[in-house]
């Protein structure tokens, strides 16, 4: 089993609450007012974390390996 | 909580011509519940009007789009439309979006900012040349967002002529039957295959160019899907950009002191942007019926599972327990967040594109026509998913 685990945070001056990172990943991303935030920092990795995190219109979400970025994907 | 049922009634409620909030709005935002309503085509649906209850509908995962396939949704024609990326929920919809949001991120439109401010530049002078009046739509609300959807798509804008008879046909709301949306809709399909061919025989640094990769390469996507996507993104990505722009300049010059207020203060622009796509309600009722999975609460009343909710983003966003002055254009309004652009996995794709080119086309304005004045009578679209002026002359 892996070991790997992955960073998320939501940036909260850039986050205009679009609510796509709740719709799509309830359990990781919650609306708190009127900006995003992570439930956890540390996640599995699970594809659909990178995927919310190129969905979002602001690209307010970062997603980073043992310091690298790997989300959002270039 | 509310359970009775009463006789739903007919929406919507907008007038076509103008840019009116219509009062039973505000009467459906103030009643306990949420009212029902029947639109002339489906089945009657419940309609969430207040912003906290709008919100809940867009963005919470117990409320599909998908399932609206299943049922008699509620619309304007006799007709349905294909609804596309709009008729899919996750896990469908992300592998969908994913694919183009990367070209309309915050960081990646503003690459195009200098683009959209020499368009508009170069379309005013155009206007000074031929002399007054001009119309607002055709001369330069139109192929501001029409050029820039065009280039970053891979779409001749000299096509223009050709897909605005579709795009029309595409949002009227006017009895077109099954059929005539058929046929319409093959059109656009057959112009946007043959694109498409073309694409693949010369790639070029573009939109369409990705997406075609994605499907050849990475098999992410059905050839369906392919042209289904390209024709909602040129749509998309002209026509509410293109009936804002006049809708925002129509408003500010109802009060000139507004208008002189954004003369003096260009500096106001990006928060007077927000602010009218709060203000202005664009749409002239309200679509794309979200349907409950199973049983929710949504401001009072529980929705069963199988049953359509609308949401009307004009009334949400004048909701006096979530902005101040709700029925006031506050130009310099502080953190406006308004849910003109949606809310949820279908908050516009191109939300930021949007934004900068309705910020440099109004700034374009204020700096070189800065006595802009309506100069005739405007024509209403009607019979459209969304309002404004078809034409609208003016003179400086």
């Amino acid at each position: 089993m892996s070991t790997v685990t992955w960073h998320v945070s939501v940036d909260g001056h850039t986050c205009i609450g679009s609510g796509m990172c709740a719709a799509l990943l309830p359990e990781l991303f919650a609306l708190r007012g009127a900006t995003a935030t992570a439930l956890r920092d540390e996640v599995a990795p699970d594809e659909e974390v990178l995927d919310a995190a190129d969905s979002c219109p602001a690209s307010a979400i970062l997603v980073t390996e043992e310091g690298r970025e790997i989300g959002p994907r270039p | 909580m509310t359970t009775t049922r009463v006789e739903p009634v007919s929406y919507p409620f907008n007038e076509e011509e103008g840019l009116d909030l219509n009062e039973a709005y505000a009467a459906a935002r103030d009643a306990d519940g949420m009212i029902r309503v029947r639109m002339p085509h489906g089945e009657p649906a419940w309609l969430a009007t207040r912003y906290a209850d709008v919100r809940l509908v867009l963005g919470d995962r117990r409320f599909s789009r998908a399932a609206s396939v299943d049922h008699d949704e509620p619309r304007m024609s006799p007709g349905r439309r294909p609804g596309g990326i709009l008729a899919m929920d996750p896990p469908d919809h992300t592998r969908l979006r994913t694919l183009v949001a990367k070209a309309f991120t915050g960081r990646r439109v503003e690459l195009l900012r200098p683009r959209v401010a020499d368009l508009a530049t170069g379309l005013i002078r155009d206007m000074k040349a031929a002399g007054q009046p001009a119309d607002l739509v055709e001369d330069y609300a139109l192929p501001i967002p029409v050029a820039v959807i065009c280039e970053l798509l891979g779409v001749p804008a000299a096509d223009r002529p050709r897909f605005r008879v579709w795009s029309d046909a595409a949002l009227s709301t006017s009895g077109l039957t099954a059929e005539e949306f058929g046929r319409n809709r093959t059109e656009l399909l057959d112009y946007m295959g043959g694109l498409i061919a073309r694409h693949r025989e010369e790639p070029a640094d573009d939109l369409m160019t990705a997406l075609i990769e994605a499907r050849d390469v990475r098999d992410r996507l059905s050839e369906e899907e392919l042209v289904d996507l390209c024709v909602g993104i040129l749509i998309a990505g002209h026509e509410t950009t293109a009936s804002q722009i006049p809708n925002f300049v129509y408003t500010l010059l109802e009060q000139p002191r507004r208008w002189r207020r954004l003369v003096e203060n260009p500096d106001l622009v990006p928060a007077a942007v927000e602010e009218l796509l709060r203000f202005v309600p664009l749409g002239a009722g309200a679509g794309f019926a979200r349907y409950a999975t199973e049983d929710v609460e949504v401001g009072g009343v529980l929705v069963r599972a199988g049953e359509p909710v609308l949401v009307a983003i004009g009334a949400a966003n004048r909701d006096g327990l979530r902005f101040d002055s709700a029925d006031e254009l506050v130009l310099d309004r502080a953190d406006n967040h308004h849910v003109g652009f949606g809310h949820g996995v279908h908050h516009c794709l191109g939300a930021p594109l949007a934004r900068l080119e309705l910020q440099e086309a109004l700034l374009a304005l204020l700096r070189d026509l800065p006595d802009l004045r309506i100069a005739g009578d405007i024509t209403w679209k009607t019979q459209m998913l969304v309002r404004g002026p078809r034409s609208m002359p003016i003179g400086w």
